[in-house]
């Protein structure tokens, strides 16, 4: 699908002469104050995009603070399908006052740069093209007192001028806004109202004085749009997902939300109100996971969702779950840590902690979502892998892959039964007897019997402590081997369960790449640029943990593999090299975090680089250089527009605040 | 482990099983450890009420009181969790399936000190079950150390002088909202069986705040959660008798003054006998107030210091159905692909 453009490369020259029109090949960068309600703008050009049939990604990059700290949203448009953050925007909405200097800074030069004609003065360039717009003429003209009505309209202003300086159709806006606003017409009038003002006026007083179009296309044909986590709860819902507790952080607080929203769609009955779920928000997230691992014991399919302190918060029962084997589905829907971290930034530093979360020899299985699709799918697999295997079973998203809208194929129904694993039912016990941690069928996976069973045999007493086969606790030193050992085993029989490995290994390729979750993008469009610079990769995109034989295969197959990933120390890389010490000098670490998602640029540069300077290592010391945070170019690296800003007090840092779209607004206006 | 009451071989009740039916595995706690003897009341009283051990959970935290549960009701399910987790451990549990009544062991420490808030929570929520707190001022398991139901002033062997106030694990269910709020004493047998009889009948989370000396660490006669201080003192507001339900209640006149008769959430009876004749145990800032005044002098109250039998238990205003959740099939937990394909057309 590649044309081979990376970004920059495409620029036409800054007169953009018709011939050299920019179509459907470019960034937007839309920076305003948090909390200002420009989510719904943002989302509506986004939607636009995709109803018109081009490829489109939005990236909210948001601050930790509920109002005033600067945002900025990132719309990609590609005609050829790329979904991946861009390094540079060309195009630049400036709303806000307190970062235009840098945002107008960091436009590569035939930039456009929208901003509020009522500021006195602004940084003037002459590589780039300024469009003013009377921001404060068409919010009198609204004649509305509330300061956040204001604000809110003048979030509209820029919608209309970006519709006519990029040629998006009003009707196809008007359509977006139906969409965001559930079919109410008189709000998406009154929005309307603002958007075709400001595009009349435009279209009277701005030229067209740059390359950036947009036009049809058919590639969104038959395509969803939505969040990670949204598809998450979705595949949770049709996973038979009877309950969930939970505590609020962000990012994950919108997997529960979902939920609650689909749940009470699918599984209350609307006459009596009756529900088959319940979803209960704990007092914090230890209880949140004793809930979860008490359900799963009682057999009902238990989830929770969080991401890095609640994760921490959840080791000793997670542990316990582990070793008194109950099935528990936990998404961590990963952000910047240690700590409190960058609480609205993206990461995939939970890796290695969730792999041996619990004290004592712990391993547990992880599930690795790269999209949409996978979100959906994974939703519902975790719950039969985890009654399968009798284990807390933890997906991997990331805040970009959950809070940000994504485009994919319409989800597939789930092929097969749900998978309650091996339970017995009072029959059973009847006729072949019970014991709760006897190994009978070689894999390790021992049967169960849920609470509520009738047979007198049928009852168990689950416990942390040490236990023989009958779960009778016992200190004796070859019970403990034994178990330990039969979990050993079932670990091994979770590699032949979970998803595994996804691999490209086109002809004449001659590096490796390893990767996982939300880098899939980056990749994809790396890749691309990499053979056409002659340089053919393969490519095997983990979707699970413990790992199998093919990874490592793969790995045997390449004298060179990178493991690319958006941490600090390379924790796939640690991962990799300790299960398959043998193979581990052919991995080389590609570790980047910024709290940005991945770039197909840092990509190729890092794998550029390394290769150039390969020979050279080899003679010197062979010691590869790990991560390569410093390859990427000009100062400020792979960040976005406001690098250099404060961003936000650590005082007031995820008190709550979860990037939504809760537009007050939206009720006040109807 | 020695039995109270050791019913005539043979003896079966009304749904053919034998007390011995009732029982787990041998004790290993400390002989005349206090927690033993709560056991066996639980045997006693599971017996009497032709419990099915099917329809019974068991749950615990970790503590020589939260190890107990492995010693009674050995054909029911049970689940020995973390350390001051059980309140979350059992929400779950009784969640998936919220037909089932639960027998929930605690120690003072469990629930009064790591636990607290998973204490309180679990009483705010509601969740059906008999929340017994074996309360001895001390942490048995760890050997020795003061728990936050330790007497101010306090002096043990080995932690030296306790500096703190204690909390009161009936004054904070209370605080908490908890509708079923009682204090007895392990050395006081009958009492703990008919609240516990009593407290099986509730609808939602009933506290047993039971003083349940440990002989190993505690027991010197000046504390208050010796036996020769429980036996002293203690001072029971009510005689309490529990009237199940399929036996005839005989409400003869009674003056209020001196009984009360509370109907149960499953249609059984409670009856208390006023032995102090103004307190009203529905009266809330009322039993607030006789607890404090208990705590002020060192008195060991006890029998039922509050009922309030209205708030829903969290099935309830979660809304479940008959059908346990852990027992729906496929074609109730997962929607058709109609749905599906609904939900896919609205975000095209
Ligand atoms: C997280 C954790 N911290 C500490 C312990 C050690 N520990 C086990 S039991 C216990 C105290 C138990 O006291 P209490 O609940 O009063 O029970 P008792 O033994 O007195 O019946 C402690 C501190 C533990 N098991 N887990
Ligand atoms: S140490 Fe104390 S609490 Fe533990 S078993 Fe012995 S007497 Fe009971
Ligand atoms: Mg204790």
């Amino acid at each position: 699908m590649s044309t081979g453009l990376i970004e920059g490369q495409a620029l036409a020259n800054p007169d953009g002469a018709a011939a050299d029109l920019i179509i459907n090949d470019f960034s937007i960068v839309v920076a305003t104050a948090n909390g200002t309600g420009s989510q719904t703008s943002n989302l509506a050009i986004l939607r636009a995009l995709f109803k018109m049939g081009i490829p489109v990604n939005g990236k909210n990059i948001f601050p930790s603070n509920i109002q005033g700290l600067p945002t900025w949203y990132h719309i990609r448009a590609s005609r050829d399908g790329y979904t991946a953050r861009r390094h540079t925007s060309e195009i630049l909405v400036a709303f806000n006052q307190a970062t235009v200097i840098q945002d107008i800074q960091a436009l590569p030069p035939g930039g456009i740069c929208i901003y509020n004609g009522d500021w006195r003065s602004i940084p003037q360039r002459d590589d780039i093209t300024y469009y003013a717009v009377p921001v404060n003429e068409f919010v009198r003209a609204a004649d509305l007192k509330e300061k956040k009505l204001r604000d809110y309209i003048a979030n509209m202003v820029y919608v209309g001028a970006l519709a006519y300086l990029l040629e998006i159709p009003l009707e196809k806006l008007d359509e977006a806004l139906m969409f965001l606003f559930r079919g109410k017409r008189r709000t998406v009038d009154s929005n309307m109202g603002v958007v075709r003002a400001a595009y009349e006026w435009s279209a009277a007083n701005l030229a067209q004085d740059h390359p950036y179009r947009v036009a049809p296309m058919n590639e969104t044909e038959g395509q969803i749009m939505m969040t990670g986590n949204e598809a998450a709860a979705l595949g949770a819902v049709f996973g038979g997902v009877t309950f969930a507790a939970w505590y609020p952080i962000t990012p994950s607080t919108s997997v529960i939300d979902a939920l609650n929203d689909y749940l009470g769609q699918l599984r209350r009955d609307p006459a009596t109100g009756e529900a088959t779920y319940a979803v209960v928000q704990a007092e914090d997230e230890l209880s949140a996971i004793g809930m979860v691992i008490g359900a799963g014991y009682a057999g009902a399919r238990a989830m929770t969702a969080t991401s890095g302190p609640g994760i921490s918060l959840m080791a000793e029962f997670v542990g316990l779950g582990y070793f008194a084997e109950v099935p528990a589905v936990i998404w961590d829907i990963q952000r910047v840590g240690p700590s409190t971290g960058l609480p609205t930034r993206t990461s995939q530093g939970d890796i290695l902690f969730t792999y041996y979360l619990g004290h004592g020899d712990t391993k547990n299985v992880i599930l690795l979502p790269s999209s949409l699709r996978e979100c959906f799918d994974f939703g519902y697999m975790a719950f039969d892998l985890a009654d399968t295997l009798q284990t807390p079973v933890f997906v991997l998203s990331d805040l970009d892959l959950g809070m940000n809208n994504w485009m994919s194929e319409p989800f597939a129904y789930p092929a097969e039964p749900l998978k309650r694993g091996k339970v017995l039912t009072a029959e059973d016990v009847a006729d072949r007897g019970f014991a709760r941690y006897k190994d009978i069928d070689g894999d390790g996976i021992a049967y169960r019997t849920l609470p509520g069973n009738e047979h007198p045999l049928a009852a168990y007493f689950a416990r942390g402590t040490g236990h023989n086969d009958a779960a009778v606790y016992s200190e004796r030193p070859d019970d403990w081997k034994n178990n330990m050992a039969r979990l050993a085993r079932k670990f091994d029989t979770a590699r032949l369960l979970v998803p595994g490995p996804v691999i490209d290994e086109p002809e004449g390729a001659q590096i490796g790449i390893i990767a996982y979750g939300t880098t899939r993008p980056a990749i994809d469009e790396a890749r691309d640029r990499l053979t056409a610079d002659g340089l053919v990769t393969s490519y095997m995109r983990l979707r699970a943990l413990p790992i199998n034989d093919e990874v490592e295969a793969f790995i045997a197959r390449h004298d060179h593999v990178y493991v690319v990933e958006l941490n600090r120390d390379g924790q796939m890389h640690t991962l990799l090299s300790s299960e398959l010490p043998e193979l581990a000098t052919r991995l080389e670490s590609l570790a980047l975090l910024d709290g940005m998602p991945l770039t197909a640029r840092w990509v190729v540069e890092a794998i550029t680089a390394v290769e150039e300077d390969r020979p050279r290592r080899r003679s010197a010391n062979g010691r590869g250089r790990r991560g390569a945070t410093e390859l990427d170019l000009s100062g400020n690296g792979s960040m976005s527009p406001g690098n250099d800003m404060p961003r936000g007090d650590s005082g007031l840092t995820d008190m709550g605040h979860d990037g939504h779209n809760r537009e007050v607004i939206v009720e006040e206006m109807e | 482990m020695t039995d109270t009451t050791t019913p005539r071989a043979g003896r079966v009740n009304a749904i053919g099983l034998a007390q011995t039916d009732y029982k787990g595995l041998p004790s290993t706690l400390c002989q005349g450890c206090g927690h033993n003897s709560i056991a066996n009341q639980i045997v006693q009283v599971a017996y009497e009420l032709n419990v099915r051990p099917a329809e019974m959970l068991k749950l615990s935290g970790i503590g020589c009181s939260s190890k107990s549960p492995a010693y009674f009701l050995g054909q029911s399910f049970g689940f020995n969790g973390l350390h001051g987790r059980m309140p979350s451990l059992a929400t779950g549990a009784l969640m998936g399936n919220h037909t089932m009544r639960a027998i929930a062991v605690s120690g003072d420490g469990d629930s009064a000190s790591i636990g607290l808030g998973q204490f309180k929570h679990v009483l705010r929520r509601n969740v059906r079950m008999v929340y017994i707190v074996e309360n001895n001022g001390v942490y048995g398991l760890t050997k020795g150390q003061f728990s936050a139901t330790a007497d101010e002033g306090q002096e043990l062997k080995y932690a030296g002088t306790n500096e703190f106030p204690p909390i009161d694990i009936c004054m904070e269910a209370i605080l908490a909202g908890c509708g079923f709020v009682a204090r007895s004493f392990s050395g006081d047998a009958q009492q703990v069986r008919e609240l516990m009889k009593a407290a099986l009948s509730h609808g939602g989370t009933a506290v047993l705040d039971i003083i349940s000396p440990c002989v190993a660490f505690n027991n010197a006669d000046t504390s208050t959660k010796s036996y020769h201080y429980g036996k002293e003192h203690e001072i029971p507001l009510h005689g309490i008798g529990f009237v199940p339900s399929e036996e005839e209640i005989e409400i003869e006149a009674y003056d209020p003054g001196e009984l009360r008769v509370v109907e149960m959430h499953d249609g059984s009876w409670v009856k208390l006998r006023k032995l102090e004749a103004d307190y009203d145990p529905t009266d809330r800032m009322g039993a607030m107030h006789r607890l404090q005044w208990a705590q002020e002098n060192q008195e060991l109250i006890t029998g039922l210091v509050y009922y309030d039998g209205s708030r829903p238990s969290l099935a309830e205003s979660s809304r479940l159905g008959d059908t346990p959740l852990n027992a729906l099939d496929e074609s109730r937990v997962r929607p058709g692909r109609e749905a599906l394909a609904g939900l896919m057309d609205g975000l095209m």
